[in-house]
């Protein structure tokens, strides 16, 4: 049941269970930050019997697809969205690692092109578990911990 | 298998073992009409534009001389202190105004990925002659030429690589186009320079047999080819361990004693002492003749992006 009365949505997206800390993060890649965006609700530190704390995110008036919330995946790979419509969870999924990345992560290799040159930097997932993808343009892969830093 | 005309030549990676044979068979086809004709005129009226960013004589001569051989003409500059590059142009807009002058386009360029990008941009076909320490996939089609020519086949060989496996980009591209095969490797490289893991595992996936070891004279005598490439100096913390590793590893007329009647010993060149100049006249030696696959390989990948040929 919902546990934040006070920031209940009649319509909406709410993506849960976002490792604690991360949820600002999610508001910048899903680029919810920005004048027409919306009103965003964050929670942070939320107690939760699956991962101890985390963060929420609810978005307001606007349904996000799970192409968008994908994005998120790699940082929130535990997050789960619901789509609020009249108050109520009419549906509910998982976010799950795309297949291609782009335009979120930038590549570590300081000699990549996609560092020196206007691209929209771009990263096909060769293994979800553990994390691993590789550089569109210089194809050097990159593991969990590389990605992360450069999100 | 996807159309030639238009298509380019970015990474090895792109390349089925459909297209690899497509392009040993076609560059076989154009070498024997050479040979029969002197010239070729499939490329008439055509013009290359070989775009080095970094200077790279060998590659650069080759491919202008494979274009020539074709019969087309060739516009370009040899590094980037003679082009705009140095007022600081981006590379787009060099390749924007470029594929205005020509129709198909040859780079090399000190950043990886430059290739891809060039090929992004560009509406006429793109070679990548070399993409930092990335890519170099026409000196993989003709390492793969030369060995098809030498044994009529590469299914069933036992193939040796020597030397810096950890930073060198032609064994990479090599062994992961030798991963369309069903061949044996042998990766023979000093502890601190083996290859990278994950194409060992790359390579274990795809079905090859993988043996790794430090001591060459165990393994010679086994070997179909011997593809050797050069230690750096640079990769060693002291000069002491660097001596010692590169004295263990010179190929010399002593070490062929050990080596099957049909050994061929192959390199990328240049070559500074890793083979001894004395085994260049043996049966074993074909890197000159290698040298010499450039020509029908990139006359092949030319003629068959431009669509002057199928
Ligand atoms: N109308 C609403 N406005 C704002 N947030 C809501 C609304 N309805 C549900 N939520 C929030 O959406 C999330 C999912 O709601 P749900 O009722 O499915 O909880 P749950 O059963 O704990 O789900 P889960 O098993 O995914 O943890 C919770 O964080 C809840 O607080
Ligand atoms: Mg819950
Ligand atoms: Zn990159």
């Amino acid at each position: 049941m919902s546990e934040l009365k006070v920031s209940a949505i009649k319509e909406g997206t709410v993506i849960d269970h976002i490792p604690a800390g991360k949820g600002l993060k999610v508001i910048e890649i899903l680029n919810l930050n920005t004048l027409n965006g919306g009103t965003v609700l964050l929670a942070m530190n939320v107690h939760s019997k699956k991962l101890g704390r985390k963060d929420i995110v609810k978005v307001e008036g606007k349904y996000l697809s799970e192409e968008e919330v994908n994005k998120i995946a790699l940082i929130a790979p535990t997050a789960t969205v619901n789509i609020i419509r009249d108050y109520r969870v009419a549906e509910k999924f998982n976010v799950e690692v795309p297949e291609k990345i782009s335009g979120i992560l930038r590549c570590a290799n300081p000699n990549c092109i996609s560092n020196h040159e206007y691209t929209v930097p771009k990263f096909y997932v060769i293994s979800k578990e553990p994390l691993k993808v590789r550089c569109h343009y210089c194809e050097r892969t990159m593991e969990e911990e590389e990605i992360l830093a450069n999100l | 298998m996807q159309g030639w005309k238009g298509r380019d030549v970015i990474s090895i990676r792109d390349f089925s073992r459909d297209d690899i044979e497509y392009v040993l068979s076609t560059a076989e086809r154009l070498e024997e009409e050479l040979k029969e004709k002197g010239s070729l005129e499939y490329a008439k009226g055509k013009i290359l534009a070989t775009l080095f960013f970094e200077p790279s004589t060998r590659t650069r001569l080759s491919f202008e001389s494979a274009m020539h051989r074709l019969g087309g003409s060739v516009i370009g500059f040899a590094e980037a202190s003679t082009s705009s590059v140095k007022k600081g142009e981006s590379l787009r807009d060099t390749i924007k105004t470029v594929e205005q002058y020509s129709d198909v386009i040859v780079i090399r360029h000190p950043k990886e990925g430059a290739a891809r990008l060039a090929a992004e941009v560009a509406e006429i076909p793109v070679i990548n002659a070399g993409d930092g320490s990335n890519q170099h996939p026409t000196q993989t089609l003709l390492d793969l030429y030369t060995i098809k020519r030498e044994f009529g086949k590469i299914d069933g060989l036992k193939i040796g690589l020597l030397g810096d496996l950890k930073y060198g980009r032609t064994v990479h591209s090599l062994s992961e186009a030798l991963s369309h095969y069903d061949v044996e490797l042998y990766l023979i490289s000093p502890d601190l320079l083996r290859m990278p893991r994950h194409i060992v595992e790359e390579l274990k996936e795809k079905g090859v047999k993988v043996y790794e070891t430090s001591d060459l004279e165990s393994v010679i005598g086994e070997l179909d080819v011997l593809y050797v490439t050069r230690i750096q100096k640079e990769r060693f913390p002291d000069e002491q361990e660097y001596l010692k590793v590169k004295g263990s590893y010179v190929i010399d007329l002593e070490i062929l004693k050990k080596v099957k009647e049909t050994l061929k010993i192959m390199h990328p060149l240049p070559r500074v002492d890793e083979i001894h100049p004395s085994v260049d006249s043996t049966k074993y030696a074909i890197y000159f003749r290698q040298v010499f696959s450039g020509i029908p390989v990139r006359m092949a990948l030319l003629a068959l992006t431009l669509g002057v040929i199928e």
